[in-house]
């Protein structure tokens, strides 16, 4: 029922958007997110953007796993 | 863009799962509370990469696979209502209920239509004005704002033919029974990823706060469900219990404020009869008395009957995480993803069909 992979915004025309979910485009209601715009990565469930995902967030935590997963010292007790 | 292929890294994943063979030093059971969570563990072959004894249980997190007979068969009698198009998630429509299917119902003439969204089935209402098209409603804090969302819409536009049979459900009500449920050992709960953008972390506060069981929020990718499980064995490993968002790209403390107005607008808690779990007080949503008009239930006097799940199915075991698939005597015999007994084996994020 998901779609667990995040979807760009490419379009928005009155409150719907047209979404590109790895290539394939697709539409999804805004309604739930309305502060939603162009070019925003949106998780998408039944055909309703239901969150913005954080980009920001998304990088912060990747640099986070990777210095403490990956380096070969790595600090005690995250 | 937006590191999907880093959340799926293998070395980042093989990385984290040492760490998790370092940190555990006992037997652990981990509950995954979420389908998608189901289906992607599967998918990535996430066990595989786990020490030995470290366990994910899959739990009542299928939408589908939690519907209650009943409600099975409610919908097929709204099927065989004259002049009525039922519409549906696609997933749904291979349960077998006690008699019937809804799709031998379709397949003997009666309209039942796979819809991708809530949304086409308020177009299917307005462009078929003759007929009373009904939406089945099934899903968690997911699903259900969207289809609140589809019932304002429609009052909007005057879309008087649409209504909704409502089977919602909300989880964390179903966590508080599971903890209270004889035979049921867990550990630790993986909570959903896409209940919790819409409740937040805020929305688990009270049930952390009385049973004190580590939980992690996760995502969806493999690196995602890794480093939330860890999280989990390091928690058990110190006996330090905590509630926590391993998900913060989407989950929020306040969750989707705006969505759960929505929800809240159209719907009321209600309690609800979970298949395998029975009835759980406040785990469901039933239409607030404004929209009587669009709640399907009232609209055609149609109540689920109280009926028993198959004889011989053990869905409600596998569902509580008390069984695995091959425990059930019909699995892979009497009861194939052709010719499912019960709903778990219909479903793609039910236990028995990953
Ligand atoms: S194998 Fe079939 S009958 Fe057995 S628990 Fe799974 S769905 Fe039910």
């Amino acid at each position: 029922m998901c779609l667990a992979i995040p979807s760009r915004i490419t379009d928005i025309e009155s409150g719907i958007a047209t979404i590109d979910v790895e290539g394939v485009k697709r539409k999804a209601s805004l309604m739930l997110v309305e502060d939603a715009r162009v070019g925003d990565y949106v998780i998408v469930h039944a055909g309703f953007a239901i969150q913005v995902l954080d980009e920001e967030t998304a990088l912060a935590s990747l640099n986070f796993m990777r210095d403490t997963f990956l380096s070969d010292n790595p600090p005690e007790n995250m | 863009m937006l590191h999907i292929s880093e959340y799926r890294d293998s070395r980042l994943c093989h990385s984290i799962a040492a760490r998790i063979a370092a940190r555990s030093s006992r037997p652990v059971r981990i509950m995954e509370v979420c389908g998608t969570h189901t289906v992607s563990i599967f998918r990535n072959g996430i066990r595989s990469l786990l020490p030995e004894g470290v366990d994910l249980i899959s739990g009542p997190g299928c939408p589908v696979c939690v519907t209650a007979q009943g409600e099975i068969d409610a919908a097929i009698r709204l099927a065989r209502q004259e002049d009525t198009i039922v519409a549906t998630f696609g997933d749904l429509i291979r349960v077998p209920g006690s008699n019937s299917s809804l799709q031998q119902e379709k397949a003997v003439g009666n309209d039942v239509r796979i819809v991708y969204s809530a949304s086409d089935a308020v177009e299917i209402a307005r462009q078929n004005p003759e007929k009373t098209v009904v939406f089945l409603g099934v899903g968690f804090e997911t699903t259900a704002p969207t289809i609140a969302a589809s019932v304002l819409a429609a009052r909007q536009a005057g879309v008087e033919n649409y209504s909704v049979f409502g089977m919602h459900k909300i989880v964390p009500p179903a966590l508080e029974a599971l903890m209270q449920m004889q035979g049921v050992e867990i550990d630790a709960f993986l909570l959903p990823g896409h209940v919790s953008v819409i409740i937040g972390m805020q929305g688990y506060s009270q049930f952390f706060d009385q049973y004190r069981v580590p939980c992690a929020v996760a995502g969806f990718e493999p690196v995602d469900i890794l480093r939330a499980v860890l999280r989990l064995t390091e928690m058990l490993d110190t006996g330090d219990a905590h509630l926590e968002n391993c998900y913060p790209r989407a989950v929020a403390e306040q969750g989707n404020p705006a969505a759960r107005q929505i929800m809240d607008t159209v719907f009321e808690a209600c309690d609800a009869d979970w298949r395998g779990l029975g009835w759980i007080p406040g785990s469901g949503l039933q239409f607030r008395e404004v929209f009587a008009d669009h709640d399907a239930r009232k609209r055609f006097n149609v109540y689920p009957p109280d009926v028993a799940p198959p004889a011989g199915c053990a869905c409600g075991d596998i569902l509580t995480g008390a069984k695995t698939p091959p425990e059930c005597p019909l699995y892979k015999t009497r009861c194939t993803p052709i010719n499912p007994v019960g709903p778990c084996m219909v479903s793609t994020e039910g236990t028995c069909a990953a």
